[in-house]
């Protein structure tokens, strides 16, 4: 379970990003978190993981308190929270396999890990995922030599090594084009289910979070404004959280398009 | 309505008063350097002379000491190859505390002053101080060297860890990666190929440097022609200048190849 209360982050003097933000999440539930660009849910996704450091306010993942960890504790932590990128921030110049088994680093001696030395439970495991998105024909190809749609699917799998007890996708698909978006959707929507694994996806594409996703959350300038079933996301609950921005126009073009 | 149908690029220095104010002054300055440069055209004109009298004594250019030469320069190419090795090697770890986006500041500056104080002095200058340090020789010329791959590997080096893709750091540390793996895995994979082509790039340029610090006692061919010179043996000395820019045409040329290819 995944427990954030009263969460705070501020960048410089200036008004904060996140204003007591407060989010639970339960069981294996995929939640989408919607909002205009800005509205701070790129920060609420990387002060779990501490790639932002919180400013104040407490975030807890089954017990662990994860604000104040420093150094050896910070890295055990962040082992258990995968995380998923736009840009998929592959190393490009590794193979499939390198990148795969870069989710263990956390895991394995850094002697291990420049000879490559993987221990072959994980060289097993890599396999399994990768043959489960469909890439593991991949495994001897550098990594900038596949398609978008197969890199982030090399993103997932590199996630998915850590064993995490949690998924966080930031934009996973923005990058993408529409069918391998709706594809690596569907993905990350049954893995939660085979894994049973809680998954949290920042998205721009509501269509998406009303197809893939069992719960959404709207944000607006650092608060949570909506949070409930994909179902109860009517027009004015949209009207509130895109209201004053450009991307309320290009919500509603999509909502018309589907 | 019309619109103007002339146009002229904005200048570079928008006042026009400050603007020729730069201009003029450029062109005092130089005006006033040639005027009172002390240039003795008595010398100058006596100098031509003897230069006459060097390159006369220089042709037809004499390999009977080829052996001396020889082994001069198989000295500068192992000065070259020992220092290069050395300068790269120690130019690692100083790029990754001159880069401003992932050494603490402390380090970073510690890393900056490494490579300025490696930068500012000509390696003519460091070779003289070494040479009173360790003596004349090869060990002279290695030191020296390896303090001139420093300041250019480390300083190009920390360039480009500057300019990686972050996203790929973040990834490690998300994934809980220890320093040095997400230094191994994010940002070694980045920076490999310009890393090659520096060290093959360093190794053409100290065989050339080693030539001239030579001259103020660091060893290899460059003592063997300030040898030369000095016992007036110019058809000596032409033989070994001819070699010098054999062996460092041919040696731009592979590196040049070399690097293309990467």
């Amino acid at each position: 379970m995944l427990k954030i209360t009263d969460l705070v982050k501020r960048y410089g003097g200036g008004d904060p990003v996140l204003k007591d933000l407060g989010l639970t999440i339960e069981g294996e539930s995929v939640v989408s978190i919607i909002g205009s660009s800005g509205a701070g849910k790129s920060t609420l996704l990387r002060c779990i993981n501490r790639l932002v450091e919180p400013t104040s306010g407490s975030i807890v993942l089954n017990g662990t308190e994860l604000t104040r960890l420093r150094g050896r504790h910070l890295r055990e932590a962040r082992r258990k929270i995968g995380m998923v990128f736009q840009s998929f921030n592959l190393v490009d110049r590794l193979t499939v396999m390198e990148n795969v088994q870069s989710g263990r680093l956390g895991y394995i001696s850094t002697w291990a890990a420049i000879m490559r030395r993987y221990p072959k439970d994980d060289i097993r495991r890599a396999y399994e995922l990768m043959e489960r998105v469909g890439i593991a024909h991949y495994a001897n190809k550098r990594a900038d030599e596949l398609s978008g749609g197969e890199r982030q699917r090399v993103g997932v799998v590199r996630a998915l090594m850590q064993k995490p007890e949690i998924l966080l996708a930031d934009e996973p698909t923005a990058s993408l084009d529409p069918k391998t978006s709706e594809q690596i959707m569907g993905l990350l929507r049954d893995l939660s289910r085979e894994l049973k694994l809680p998954v949290l996806i920042n998205i721009h594409n509501v269509h998406e979070a009303r197809e893939y996703t069992d719960r959404i959350v709207g944000m607006r300038y650092g608060r949570i404004i909506f949070d409930d079933a994909p179902g109860a996301l009517d027009q004015e609950a949209m009207d509130r959280i895109y209201s004053g921005s450009p991307a309320a126009d290009r919500a509603d073009g999509l909502r018309q398009a589907s | 309505m019309s619109h103007p149908d002339t146009w002229q690029r904005p200048p570079f220095i928008s006042n026009p008063v400050l603007r020729w104010a730069v201009y003029l002054g450029v062109i005092v300055y130089v005006g006033w350097t040639l005027v009172t440069l002390p240039i003795d055209w008595g010398r100058v004109a006596e100098g031509l002379v003897r230069a006459q009298r060097i390159f006369g004594g220089a042709f037809p250019p004499s390999f009977e000491r080829s052996g001396l030469l020889i082994d001069g320069f198989l000295e500068s190419l192992k000065i070259a190859v020992l220092a290069t090795a050395g300068g790269v090697l120690l130019s690692i770890p100083i790029a990754f505390m001159a880069a401003r986006n992932i050494a603490p500041r402390p380090v970073f500056y510690l890393g900056r002053a490494i490579v300025i104080v490696a930068r500012s002095f000509h390696p003519v200058i460091v070779a003289i101080i070494f040479v009173k340090a360790v003596g004349f020789g090869p060990f002279a010329g290695v030191l020296t060297l390896i303090v001139y791959s420093i300041g250019f590997v480390a300083k190009m080096l920390a360039e480009r860890i500057e300019e990686i893709d972050f996203g790929q750091v973040e990834a490690m540390r998300a994934a809980g990666a220890p320093y040095f793996s997400t230094l191994a895995y994010a940002i070694f994979p980045q920076i490999m190929p310009r890393q090659i082509g520096l060290t093959i790039y360093q190794l053409d340029s100290n065989l050339r440097a080693s030539a001239v610090v030579g001259i103020v006692g660091a060893g290899g061919i460059g003592a063997t022609l300030a040898n030369a010179f000095g016992r007036y043996d110019y058809d000596f000395a032409l033989a070994i200048t001819m070699v010098i820019v054999a062996a460092i045409l041919l040696s731009e040329g592979v590196s040049g190849w070399i690097r293309k290819r990467l």
